[in-house]
């Protein structure tokens, strides 16, 4: 990149998220945080994350729980009146919290990392090994959460909602190929 | 009738956990006239689990299925999930928008020998093909049982009218409300209408999500629904079996059935329950199944003045 300053924490969250540079716009009027369902749980509203975002305080925002508890409703991205696509900012810090191995709080990411694994082995989502897989290794701390989601996975075999094996694509290498490629490109685009 | 096709992207949810959808989608489309043919060898769109963790490998998951209905010759692609909706539509709209996305996607989908033009598939969810390309008046002819004497909560969630709807209002969508009401039955007050179901929060931080469940289901039983009807598996499932949950922590009693669109239409055109999924919700449809009235139920004239409301002034003859 040929810009006349070093790139700051703010330069690369806006590059890494297209529309990104909208984030410049930001009135800090708060209509995201005031319209978020998930707001009260959050470490920072998304107005608050974008005002440390751009006072270059890296190590807080990736940090923060906030974009773990995004639950992409998009209702700040439709009613911030700047236009910020907020959602996508959100996804950006999840993924660079997860590649600077930043956030202690592994639940969303490892059900994230679940659900993905299945979907790179077969091309398609597989619940019932989601749940059983999520759910024994990584709550295996909470045998209460675990008891009730046993029972609750019996009840939806029992109406027929949850199917024991997984299905498959056919053209499972096109998507292996694909995916590799996209993976590969990314990678490369970390580095610059 | 000419037997319109549609191309059709079922997503992962309609496969098993919420195959109710499906039955009565086809249902729906066999009396309407038009078949929905799946885009061949689909794959999970990534939910929004992939974009939390890769962009580009996420954007390119997507794409798969937007090239192979291209190369398929489809003009346009049908979701019934919101989320597979928005996902589809995203991907599209940023690969036009964003020239780097679009170089980045095509790059990657030219590994599994596809391309993909931005904006050649218009993707469309499949309340909005039947409301638009069908419409009110034509489903009101394939009317056989109205839905006389129930109240329905019109429960759009978040994705078909978030980020930017393309044919409803973002924050006061009435596209389903209208729906009811021809239908026979009443569209209930509801300004939850488009507020979050948790999404994948169920399993992350359940608080959290039961906490929006309770908000909705509150809501909804405010407005006197007998049930709610969604657009959206992952809304089902929320609302229905996380419901007894949230009653759990809110100590409420609660027990709202959720049911899809599909659903609704088919139970209005005559179909037997069990033809149309009934049967695999959590909290039972029995009750509201006898609810339905024969005859239209008689207008209630509201009185101008309440009993209770203080005399009017009377001038002085």
């Amino acid at each position: 990149m040929n810009t006349s300053r070093p790139q700051t924490f703010y330069d690369r969250v806006a590059k890494a998220t297209p529309g990104g540079e909208l984030l410049g716009q930001c009135l800090q009027c708060g209509s995201c945080g005031g319209s978020c369902p998930s707001g009260p749980d959050m470490d920072h509203t998304p107005r608050a994350l974008f005002a440390m975002i751009r006072a270059g305080l890296e190590d807080e925002v990736l940090r923060s729980n906030a974009p773990w508890y995004c639950v992409s409703c998009f209702s700040c991205t439709a009613r911030c009146p700047q236009q910020i696509p907020i959602t996508d900012i959100m996804y950006t810090l999840k993924q660079m919290a997860i590649q600077e191995g930043h956030y202690d709080h592994p639940h969303a990411t490892k059900f994230s990392e679940t659900f993905i694994g299945f979907v790179e082995q077969r091309g398609r989502s597989f619940e019932f090994g989601l749940a059983t897989r999520y759910h024994l290794f990584h709550l295996i701390q909470h045998p209460t959460q675990m008891l009730k989601m046993g029972g609750m996975g019996f009840n939806m075999l029992r109406r027929n909602r949850l199917a024991l094996r997984p299905k498959s694509i056919q053209n499972m290498d096109q998507l292996s190929a694909i995916l590799n490629e996209a993976k590969a490109i990314a990678a490369k685009e970390e580095q610059v | 009738m000419t037997n319109k096709t549609y191309a059709y992207y079922p997503g992962c949810s309609l496969q098993h956990r919420s195959h109710a959808y499906e039955v009565s989608n086809n249902a729906v489309a066999k009396t309407l006239g038009f078949e929905l043919v799946e885009v061949d060898d689909w794959n999970c769109c990534g939910a929004t689990e992939m974009f939390s963790l890769n962009r580009i490998p996420a954007y390119s998951l997507v794409a798969r299925n937007l090239a192979r209905a291209e190369e398929a010759g489809s003009e346009e692609v049908i979701a019934a999930c919101s989320l597979c909706f928005l996902n589809l539509a995203k991907t599209d709209q940023h690969m036009k928008k964003f020239a780097k996305v679009e170089h980045k996607v095509n790059q990657a989908l030219a590994a599994g020998k596809l391309h993909y033009d931005p904006g050649s598939v218009r993707v469309r969810h499949l309340l909005e093909m039947v409301l638009t390309d069908y419409g009110l008046n034509t489903i009101k002819e394939y009317t056989k049982r109205p839905l006389y004497g129930l109240t329905l909560a019109p429960y759009y969630g978040c994705l078909l009218a978030r980020p930017n709807s393309v044919f409803d209002n973002t924050e006061q969508p009435t596209a389903m409300d209208h729906l009811i009401e021809a239908l026979g039955a009443k569209a209930a007050p509801f300004s939850m209408k488009t507020y979050c179901c948790g999404g994948h929060m169920t399993q992350i931080s359940e608080a959290t999500a039961l906490e929006m469940i309770h908000k909705i289901v509150k809501n909804a039983a405010d407005g006197g629904a007998d049930a709610i009807v969604t657009v959206c598996p992952m809304c089902q499932l929320n609302l229905d079996v996380y419901q007894g949950y949230a009653n759990q922590l809110f100590e409420t009693e609660f027990e709202i059935p959720v049911m899809f669109f599909s659903q609704l239409i088919g139970l209005a055109m005559g179909f037997a329950p069990k033809d149309l999924g009934f049967g695999q919700e959590f909290i039972s449809f029995s009750p509201l199944l006898e609810k339905i009235q024969e005859i239209p139920p008689a207008k209630v004239k509201p009185e101008r003045r309440s009993k209770q409301a203080l005399p009017m002034p009377v001038m002085p003859e």
